[in-house]
């Protein structure tokens, strides 16, 4: 059930917790373990589509969410992602449209599995 | 009445309603030809990749930002819901990590029908009130279910309403009291493992909703020496359009007192969230110095009233998140087969 590959992302994935460089200031995303010089920083989950696309032949597990739209977002911090957008159609989204992180579930593990839950991005709510 | 010994208030709050409604007239369309009266005209549905856990991350959010406390300085999250993804795994610590309050915070799932949420704003409110927590979050969030074709479908819906409960000296709106007032009552329940509830007809309005609502608002008002007069706005649980303007009608409540709190009509009953969420969309237009008086209703049953007194602190406070009404804006109507595949209405194999 990978429930330990799961729990180990949990920091990043539910909230975007990224690294950064105390020295150099640089901020990286996903986090990499391994490095004591790194240590975990908020990203703000503002952010804007560098590229999309739409996915209209699932993966296993995401049949029901399909049509999706998958992007390449780069954050507001400077790290370029690639997660899904949501609460969205597709003539909605253009390059560089801000858009903001929300956690939401991205998996179904099945009846004796995990929930998975993590970042996606939404046009801005305001 | 119960006030805690140390004045405590509302220091941010949050929402969150899906993007999705479905027209009360659709699910009529449905299961009776599109004959006859609809008690809402429509409700919120939640995506397919949205739940209890998801809504209430949200709304918390938008309550750290209002409050401008950091999350580590939570003391408890609680999540009021009976629509909590798990059977047995808590959806508090899910939120809480999400939020980044983890891990020295108590979390806890409540439950009591639509007033699961309010439960856990009392005990926030004792928290905070006996100096053992600086901060509480107290949510309400549902994603609830109805049988197909029963009368509960038209209403059943979703959302997340939080509240960040702290020292009344920091608040947007004071807590002046509160009262809880509960009987074993047979109108509404779900046995474990079933996937839609059942309502016990003749029980439903009287003696459940108004009974315990009117109960529990009289009380309240009395051992305050207040009278409806006395507020700016009142707000009820509302399963449907009618009962909370009827029990505020009962109580001597005005149209006007309770428009702005009531959501029912375009979101339907979002259950634990559905009072909470009436008094977010309040203090999204409340002034200094409004006061406001909130009875939640659970099945099963019982009611919880508030009272409360809005401060300076709004006016800057409100704008540090999405208002209610940005939620309700963002509508996108879904026809009845797309409403059922999110729903896992369709039998897949």
């Amino acid at each position: 059930m990978d429930l330990a590959k799961h729990w180990r992302q949990r920091a990043a994935r539910y909230r975007l917790e990224g690294q950064r460089n105390p020295t150099s200031g640089a901020v990286r995303f996903p986090p990499e373990p391994g490095e004591t010089d790194w240590q975990p920083f908020a990203l703000s989950g503002q952010g804007t589509v560098y590229s999309f696309t739409v996915v209209r032949q699932p993966p296993a597990g995401l049949a029901e969410e399909a049509p999706y739209i998958l992007a390449m977002v780069k954050l507001a911090e400077g790290p370029m992602i690639t997660a899904q957008l949501t609460d969205c159609d597709p003539e909605q989204i253009t390059i560089d449209l801000p858009v903001e992180m929300v956690t939401r579930r991205l998996r179904d593990l099945g009846p004796d599995g995990l929930l998975v839950y993590g970042y996606k991005f939404r046009p801005q709510i305001s | 009445m119960m006030r805690p010994s140390k004045p405590v208030g509302i220091i941010g709050y949050g929402v969150y309603i899906p993007r999705y409604r479905i027209a009360a007239r659709e699910i009529s369309r449905i299961w009776a030809d599109g004959q006859g009266g609809v008690p809402v005209d429509a409700k919120s549905v939640p995506g397919p990749d949205e739940d209890t856990i998801t809504m209430s991350i949200e709304a918390g959010r938008s309550a750290l930002a209002r409050a401008g406390v950091s999350a580590a300085q939570l003391s408890a999250v609680w999540v009021g819901s009976e629509s909590h993804p798990y059977s047995v795994k808590p959806s508090g610590t899910i939120v809480a990590e999400a939020l980044g309050t983890t891990p020295w915070v108590s979390t806890a799932d409540w439950e009591f029908a639509c007033k699961a949420g309010s439960e856990a704003l009392t005990a926030g409110m004792g928290m905070v009130g006996s100096g053992m927590a600086e901060y509480v979050l107290a949510i309400g969030a549902d994603t609830a279910q109805g049988r197909p074709g029963d009368a509960l479908e038209y209403t059943a819906a979703a959302g997340a309403a939080a509240l960040l409960v702290g020292p009344a000296e920091q608040a947007l709106a004071s807590i002046e009291a509160t009262c809880s007032y509960v009987q074993d009552t047979p109108d509404f329940f779900r046995r474990a493992d079933r996937a839609y509830p059942v309502h016990g007809n003749r029980f439903t309005g009287e003696p459940a909703y108004f009974g315990q609502i009117r109960h529990a608002a009289t009380q309240l008002m009395n051992e305050l020496g207040t009278k409806p007069a006395d507020y700016t706005y009142a707000v009820f649980h509302q399963p449907n359009t009618r009962f909370p303007q009827t029990v505020g009608k009962q109580l001597g409540f005005s149209p006007e007192q309770i428009a702005q709190g009531l959501l029912a009509p375009k979101i339907g009953n979002t259950y634990s969230a559905a009072a909470l969420l009436g008094l977010c969309a309040i203090f999204d237009v409340a002034k200094p110095g409004d006061t406001i008086f909130v009875t939640s209703y659970g099945s099963g049953s019982g009611s919880d009233a508030y009272a409360l007194r809005v401060t300076d602190a709004i006016t800057e406070r409100r704008k540090r998140a999405p208002l209610t009404a940005a939620y309700l804006a963002r509508e996108k109507f879904v026809d009845y087969a797309v409403y059922a595949k999110w729903r896992g209405k369709l039998v897949m194999e």
